[in-house]
């Protein structure tokens, strides 16, 4: 009697007992269900954590370093110092920050609110900017301290009526002219709220405007992902040589903050999932009630197959096969279930939940397992039943 | 030459409490390819632990079984399941049909267990249902019939594994007589054909078809031998030969 056979007849006696068969399954469908979803769900937070998190950039290096008395990091000193690790270092530029009131000179009282920055030509590499018209702040431009701005696309349609018209106009903050060098690709719907409202001048430039003589914030970007630790520390020592204090300067990764964002999710998503696990249990027990309800109730069925000579292993195997297959089957309709409220959850959540196919293959393979386990047990009673006692039941 | 099948001083005691019960008390028995036996008793007489021992469906606690020359007395479970699946066909008094399996899957069961191919299954069981006359109700349920198209399907599937002894166990018990005699003349034509078979009864007159008589008292046989030589059997034989000439 092949597997096949035993198939067969695992299939017709679960359609000769419906409603039972539901019933039995239902733990395995919740439990398999409810795995599936919760991993597809995290995994779905997960990937848009960690994307949201590196358009931020995650080599960037935020290096803050607070001014104390006769103790200086100049520009040019940690260009130097990335200069001379060029395994770990792609860049530094300068990123000041300073709000302000953004016009043209006949625009009048019309102005917008801006958080103009002031950075090297190394901020363009660094943030992945895109520019749709003219050219980024040069090397030069810092040089000379020019006049000179990229602005957003937000700036560039309010103002100008398209990103073209804007080139080589001047515009105003707080009320110091700029000639407008290079305009940014529209990267949201180009609102004042989006991050197209943007400005960039030469830090230089800035630092002259603001009247400060020392720059406080840059951004350091790592060579890769791969050195993005190994650069941070090289930094800090280098800082604290330069700096002598560690309280004067801290320098902020994205890439750690979304690694340890990461882990707990991790470990969030083992303790969900082994939750749900716990209702897989609950439905393995299940079957095995219920398979041994079988048992007791087809004891003369049992002795009439072994007066006619299915030894220990075909009843075995009829009823390992019975529960294995009940319990497929409600793995099969909880992995179906848990797809489609997954895809539900995700358009539900705005974000893409797909359900991994590792998680659907290890979903099915427990299902089978906790079939063949539990069903170990009533189908070894059944096995073991002597002949002439199960043909005698009625 | 070696008998079909041999039992030598089998002992079958069961213990209750304290007391020991001797359902078989020491039976020696032979029986011969082609006979057709009638082991008869009255209720508790032993028959029917005799023939669970015959049929392997049970154990001897002490004594040789032996059949068809091998001692089987200590036959694991599996062993004893191959030697009644290849040696063995059953006739139950309540037929044993599994209700939900149809006819044709029910005769087939035999062979299905013995690894036989399942389109050599099909065609056996056909051929054995064809021998019973019931080749047209192979794809009913087993409830569909009647109690005694039943026990022919029964016959049947005892038939299909092609056994070297027939053991029916009150055959007719649950039929009305005059099936109960139809069934017992396929009995005998099978005997005709050189079936061995081992018919178990309490009822005189049943046993009075068989051509040798074993009768089993308090685990002990008490007469065996041709019906002509049993009292009560004789009896019978001459009202059931009255009977039929009518």
């Amino acid at each position: 009697m092949g597997l096949g056979k035993s198939f067969q007849m695992a299939i017709s006696s679960i359609i000769n007992n419906k409603v039972r068969s539901l019933l039995t399954m239902l733990g395995i469908i919740i439990g398999i269900a409810a795995v599936i979803i919760l991993i597809s769900v995290m995994n779905g937070l997960t990937s848009e954590v960690s994307k949201v998190f590196s358009e931020f950039g995650t080599t960037s290096l935020n290096t803050n370093i607070r001014s104390r008395p006769n103790v200086e990091v100049t520009p040019e000193e940690l260009y130097e110092f990335a200069d001379e690790h060029p395994d770990l270092y792609s860049g530094v530029t300068p990123n000041i920050s300073l709000s302000g009131e953004f016009k043209t000179p006949d625009a009048g009282d019309d102005t917008v609110s801006v958080s103009a920055k002031g950075v090297s030509e190394d901020y363009y590499d660094i943030q992945k900017l895109e520019l749709c018209f003219g050219r980024f702040i040069t090397y030069q431009d810092c040089e000379n301290k020019s006049n000179v701005a990229v602005i957003g696309s937000f700036q560039a349609l309010y103002y100008f009526g398209s990103c073209e018209a804007a080139l080589d106009q001047t515009v105003r903050l707080n009320g110091k002219p700029y000639k407008v060098i290079g305009v940014l690709e529209e990267e949201e719907d180009s609102t004042e709220s989006s991050s197209d409202n943007a400005m960039y001048i030469p830090y230089t430039t800035m630092m002259k405007a603001t009247s400060t003589g020392t720059v406080s914030s840059y951004i350091v970007n790592a060579k890769s992902d791969e050195v993005v630790y190994d650069a941070k520390s090289a930094l800090e020592a280098y800082l604290l040589e330069a700096v002598g204090d560690d309280d004067y300067y801290t320098v902020t990764s994205f890439q750690s903050i979304i690694d340890s964002m990461l882990e707990m999710m991790d470990k969030m998503e083992m303790v969900l999932v082994a939750i749900a696990a716990i209702s897989l249990l609950v439905g393995g027990i299940g079957i095995m009630n219920i398979m041994l309800v079988s048992v007791s109730e087809r004891t003369r069925e049992i002795g009439i197959r072994k007066s006619l000579g299915a030894k220990h292993k075909h009843i075995m195997m009829q009823f390992v096969m019975e529960s294995g297959v009940v319990s497929c089957i409600g793995g099969i309709i909880g992995i179906i279930i848990g797809v489609i409220f997954s895809l539900l959850a995700g358009s539900a959540l705005q974000m893409s939940v797909s359900p991994s196919v590792g998680a659907i293959a290890l979903a099915f393979g427990v299902s089978v397992g906790i079939g063949v386990v539990f069903g170990f047990l009533p189908a070894r009673k059944a096995a073991k039943l002597n002949p002439i006692d199960a043909l005698r039941n009625d | 030459m070696s008998h079909l099948v041999e039992l030598t001083d089998i002992y079958k005691i069961y213990k209750m409490g304290d007391t020991e019960v001797h359902a078989l008390d020491g039976i020696s028995l032979t029986i011969d390819k082609g006979e057709f036996v009638a082991i008869v008793g009255s209720s508790g007489s032993g028959k029917s632990t005799c023939m669970n021992i015959i049929g392997c469906l049970d154990v001897p606690t002490k004594g040789s079984y032996k059949l068809n020359g091998k001692e089987i007395s200590n036959y694991t479970p599996d062993e004893l399941a191959d030697v009644r699946n290849k040696m063995l066909g059953f006739i139950f008094q309540q037929y044993n049909l599994i209700p939900k399996l149809t006819v044709l899957e029910n005769v087939q069961l035999p062979l299905l267990y013995g690894g036989v191919p399942e389109k050599e299954q099909r065609e056996r069981a056909m051929v054995a249902l064809g021998r019973v006359g019931l080749g047209d109700k192979a794809k009913n349920l087993p409830t569909q019939l009647s109690g005694g198209q039943q026990q022919r399907v029964s016959i049947a599937r005892a038939l299909a594994g092609d056994p070297s002894v027939i053991l029916a166990d009150e055959p007719t018990g649950a039929l009305d007589s005059k099936t109960g005699k139809d069934v017992m003349k396929f009995l005998q034509t099978l005997h005709r054909e050189g079936n061995t078979i081992i018919l178990i009864t309490h009822d005189n007159s049943i046993a009075a078809r068989a051509s040798r008589v074993v009768r089993v008292t308090d685990g002990r046989i008490v007469y065996d031998g041709p019906v002509s030589g049993d009292k009560l059997v004789a009896e019978q034989s001459a009202a059931g030969r009255d009977e039929e000439d009518e």
